[in-house]
């Protein structure tokens, strides 16, 4: 089968890599790039465990045809950390134990980080329909809403400085 | 099957090409198609990608607003001048199913999906397409989508809903609000003199397209808005129409519960 480049920007770094006719995003990142924090759930686009930035919009990378990355950002839940230091988002799910299995947590957690770029304020109810694409058998999102909020009261910043 | 991309600077080179093979398909959000072709069984053997995506404009000549086909759910949801489209945007899959999936993907979208399709046929649309000067209407459309698929949509134009309430949606589903819809329902009930006049009610997941239960349109013609039309709106509705059978919901379950969800959008105070 035919391989097209594709070019794009992932956690701010340039990636150039040849997607197969019909691939997916997430196919690229983890057997391409080997970026492998986007995980692969239902393939459909119901689950979200894939879920990625492009372009400062949440998007599902398993229904994203690579090819129309071409040129684009493309965040993933392995930018987030600075080395050792966690993002405010991950320290809060650590804190607020948001994680059980840890399967739905990368596209929680870029699900969220779109929600408080975009709003760093969010309600309740902003909370729940920014995961609402997000599927998590574990917490019964709870933990996972108190987390968002947390951080994004900056609670998480305030702790790590004690 | 294998599959073949091909990719185009140009809408016009997009719709040369479409029009010259039957088994190509226009991605849009890919929310849809791509289900397929991750599955493998998608049913066609091309993709036709529009470089930086389809038209995302939004315009308005004062009565009628005109939707570009690479507008985004989110997009609509957020648009003040569209905010009687809102409720059947904010419905459609997550956040970053709204990111991605446009007005044109949904015109295709099958059972169950195709929220934004049963409102814009309950709106009376108009379908414009690259390269065609005449807009063909949502019904014509929708009667012919299975057959003509060699056309680029361009955009889809709807009337400027001046009283909010003249136009009406909701979506049925188990898992509020991202779950797939048992059905969903969209109203257009203008009123002039205290009686509905043009009344057009859509309703989804009763055929392989949205269709509209005339039926019900006919009970409302003329009449108040009033309990006792509702009820008459609510028991004409399943006329000519076929509910489906799939995983959520029976043909009997679907028949049984869309004229009380029809009565309750006409009289959303109704017993509260």
């Amino acid at each position: 089968m035919a391989k097209k480049p594709v070019q794009f920007r992932l956690n701010g770094d340039e990636k150039a890599v040849f997607a197969a006719e019909g691939e997916n995003l997430l196919d690229v990142l983890r057997r391409g790039v080997g970026d492998l924090t986007p995980k692969f759930g239902c393939g459909q686009g119901t689950c979200g465990a894939c879920t990625v930035i492009i372009d400062g919009e949440p998007r599902l990378s398993c229904i994203t045809l690579a090819e129309t990355v071409e040129g684009k950002a493309v965040s993933t839940v392995a930018g987030l950390a600075d080395g050792a230091r966690l993002h405010p988002l991950q320290d809060a799910f650590m804190r607020h134990f948001a994680a059980q299995c840890g399967y739905c947590t990368p596209g929680m957690l870029m699900a969220a980080k779109a929600l408080l770029d975009r709003n760093p304020r969010p309600s309740r109810e902003d909370v729940v329909d920014a995961i609402s694409g997000n599927l998590c058998r574990c917490t019964g999102y709870e933990a996972i809403i108190n987390a968002i909020l947390d951080a994004a009261s900056g609670a998480s910043q305030n702790a790590r400085r004690v | 099957m294998p599959l073949r991309v091909e990719t185009y600077d140009r809408i016009e080179d997009a719709a040369r090409a479409l029009s010259t093979n039957r088994n190509a398909r226009v991605i849009g959000g890919g929310t849809l198609l791509m289900r397929g072709v991750n599955a493998g069984v998608q049913g066609f053997d091309t993709v036709i990608v529009v470089r930086g995506g389809q038209s995302r404009e939004i315009q308005s000549d004062g009565a009628r607003l005109e939707i570009g086909a690479g507008v985004t759910m989110a997009s609509i949801a957020a648009n003040a001048d569209l905010a009687f489209l809102a409720p059947a945007a904010r419905v459609v899959g997550g956040p970053a199913v709204r990111a991605a999936a446009t007005v044109g993907g949904n015109l295709f979208a099958r059972p169950p999906f195709g929220e934004l399709t049963t409102a814009l046929l309950a709106l009376g649309a108009q379908i414009h397409y690259v390269g065609h000067g005449t807009p063909q209407s949502i019904d014509d459309f929708l009667r012919e989508r299975g057959r003509d698929r060699t056309r680029i949509v361009r955009a889809v134009s709807v009337p400027r809903i001046g009283d909010p309430s003249a136009f009406r949606f909701v979506k049925v589903t188990r898992v509020a609000p991202k779950g797939a819809a048992i059905l969903s329902i969209a109203a257009h009930v203008p009123m002039q003199g205290g009686r509905v006049t043009g009344a057009r009610i859509a309703v989804s997941n009763m055929g392989p397209t949205p269709l509209r239960a005339i039926g019900a349109e006919r009970a409302l013609e003329g009449q108040p808005l009033s309990d006792d039309t509702a009820q008459r709106a609510a028991a004409a509705m399943m006329e000519g129409l076929s509910p489906l059978t799939d995983e959520l919901a029976s043909e009997w379950y679907r028949r049984e519960v869309a004229p009380v969800h029809l009565r309750r959008l006409l009289l959303p105070n109704h017993g509260r």
